[in-house]
C-alpha cells in the first residue's frame, strides 16, 4: 500500500514536470524541450527493458524510434490530454510494431495495458543502438539530409544553421521537418 | 548515432505551427466533397424533382442520417488519430443514427399493406444503390486517408474503418441530391450497406496505408 503511494506520488511528479517541459517546448523553448526529451528517454528505456528483456539490443532502437515518433507527432498532442496516456500509446505502438515485423509474440511476457508503467521508473544508461541511424540518414536524398546535417553534426541551432547556408530559417525547419519524417519512414521500412 | 546526439538534433527546432490538424481535415473534406459531387453529376446527375422533393420529410430525413453519421464519423476519426484518446461517447454516436434508421423503417414496414413491404424495401434502385454511394465515396475515401495520414492513429484498421465511415456517409450525402427513393425501409437497408463498403475497405486497407 504505501509502496504503491510512493510510486503513485513519483509518478504523477513525473507527468506534471515532463508536461510543464513539452507545453514549453512547443511554444518553442528548445532547452525545455531537451530537456522533456531526456527525460523521456530514461522512461523509454526502463519502460522497454521492462517488456524485451529477451531482447535487449532492440532497446536503444525502439527508445530511439519512440523519440523520434514523439517528436514527429507531437502535433498531436492536445495539452488537456494526460500525457502519460500519449506517450504510452506511441510507446506501445511502436513495441507491437517491432513485434509483429518480427513475429515474436513470445518476447511479449507482460501485458501491455499498464498505464502508469512509462514514468513509473527511469533508466538514464544509454546503451549502443543496434541500428545506425546515421547510416539511414546517410541513404537520404541531399535535400532531406543537409538541413539535418548541419544542425546535427555542427549541433548549430535553426538561426546558424540558416545563415551557414544561406537558406532561410523557414526552409530550414522544413527541410529538417521533412527530413525527419523520412527519416522514421526509413526505420519503418527497415523492420 | 548516440541517443543524446538525437535528442540534440530533434531539440534544434521543437516548435509547431499552429492548427495544421484542422486545416488539414478541412482541406480534405472540401476537395473529396466538390470531387464527390462532380462525380455523382458526371455518372448519375442530380434528381430532375429535386426542387418537389425538398417539400418531402424523407428527403431531409436522408441527410439527416447521413450528416449525423458523418459528424460522429469525423469526431471518431479525429480521436482516432491522436494517440492515447479513447472513442467513448463517439460509439453512441455512431450507432445513434443507424438505430434510429432502423427503427423508423420498421414502424413504416409494420404499417404498411404486406404486398408494399417488399417494394418498400427494395424500391426501384436496390440493385444500384450500395454500389453507386461506394463509387461516390472514392475521392472522399482518398481524402480521409490523407487526413488521417497527418495525424497518428495507433489502431490501424479501426482507424480506417472510422476514415472509410466518414467517406462513405458523406458520399451517401451526395448520392442523396441524384437518389429517388422515398421509402425508409429502403434507405435503412442500402444506404446502410453503402455506407458499410468503404467502412470494410478501410479496415482493410488502414494497416497497410496508415504505418508511421
Amino acid at each position: 500500500m504505501e509502496r504503491t503511494k510512493a510510486r503513485d506520488t513519483r509518478f504523477a511528479d513525473s507527468e506534471r514536470q515532463l508536461r510543464e517541459l513539452l507545453v514549453k517546448g512547443l511554444g518553442g523553448d528548445a532547452p525545455a524541450y531537451h530537456g522533456f526529451l531526456k527525460a523521456l528517454s530514461a522512461h523509454l528505456r526502463a519502460y522497454f527493458r521492462k517488456r524485451l528483456f529477451q531482447r535487449l539490443d532492440d532497446i536503444e532502437d525502439l527508445v530511439q524510434e519512440t523519440l523520434l515518433a514523439v517528436h514527429n507527432q507531437r502535433h498531436t498532442y492536445q495539452t488537456e490530454q494526460p500525457l502519460t496516456a500519449w506517450v504510452h500509446a506511441i510507446a506501445r505502438y511502436k513495441l507491437v510494431d517491432l513485434l509483429r515485423a518480427r513475429e515474436a509474440r513470445e518476447a511479449l511476457t507482460d501485458p501491455l495495458d499498464d498505464e502508469l508503467e512509462v514514468f513509473a521508473a527511469s533508466d538514464t544508461d544509454a546503451a549502443d543502438a543496434r541500428r545506425d541511424l546515421d547510416k539511414l540518414l546517410a541513404e537520404l536524398p541531399e535535400h532531406h539530409r543537409l538541413p539535418i546535417m548541419h544542425i546535427k553534426l555542427e549541433g548549430l541551432s535553426v538561426a546558424e544553421a540558416a545563415q551557414r547556408t544561406g537558406m532561410s530559417e523557414s526552409a530550414v525547419k522544413v527541410g529538417v521537418h521533412r527530413g525527419l519524417k523520412a527519416l522514421a519512414a526509413r526505420i519503418r521500412d527497415s523492420l | 548515432m548516440k541517443t543524446d546526439e538525437l535528442i540534440s538534433l530533434l531539440a534544434a527546432d521543437p516548435a509547431l505551427e499552429p492548427n495544421t490538424v484542422p486545416r488539414r481535415f478541412t482541406v480534405a473534406l472540401a476537395l473529396g466533397l466538390a470531387l464527390a459531387f462532380l462525380l455523382m453529376v458526371a455518372t448519375h446527375g442530380i434528381r430532375p424533382d429535386l426542387a418537389r422533393a425538398t417539400g418531402e420529410a424523407m428527403f431531409w430525413g436522408k441527410l439527416l442520417f447521413a450528416g449525423s453519421l458523418a459528424f460522429a464519423g469525423l469526431i471518431a476519426t479525429q480521436r482516432l488519430g491522436h494517440p492515447g484518446v479513447r472513442l467513448g461517447g463517439v460509439r453512441l454516436a455512431l450507432l445513434a443514427p443507424v438505430l434510429a434508421l432502423w427503427l423508423v423503417a420498421a414502424v413504416v414496414l409494420v404499417a404498411a399493406a404486406p404486398a408494399q413491404r417488399s417494394h418498400l424495401i427494395l424500391g426501384e434502385t436496390w440493385r444500384t444503390c450500395a454500389f453507386s454511394i461506394a463509387l461516390i465515396s472514392l475521392p472522399l475515401f482518398a481524402a480521409t486517408l490523407w487526413a488521417l495520414r497527418g495525424l497518428a492513429p495507433t489502431h490501424l484498421a479501426l482507424a480506417g474503418a472510422s476514415a472509410g465511415l466518414l467517406a462513405g456517409s458523406l458520399s451517401t450525402m451526395v448520392y442523396a441530391l441524384h437518389c429517388p427513393e422515398s421509402g425508409a425501409p429502403f434507405v435503412a437497408v442500402w444506404y446502410v450497406l453503402g455506407v458499410a463498403i468503404p467502412t470494410l475497405a478501410g479496415a482493410m486497407l488502414g494497416p497497410r496505408v496508415l504505418r508511421w
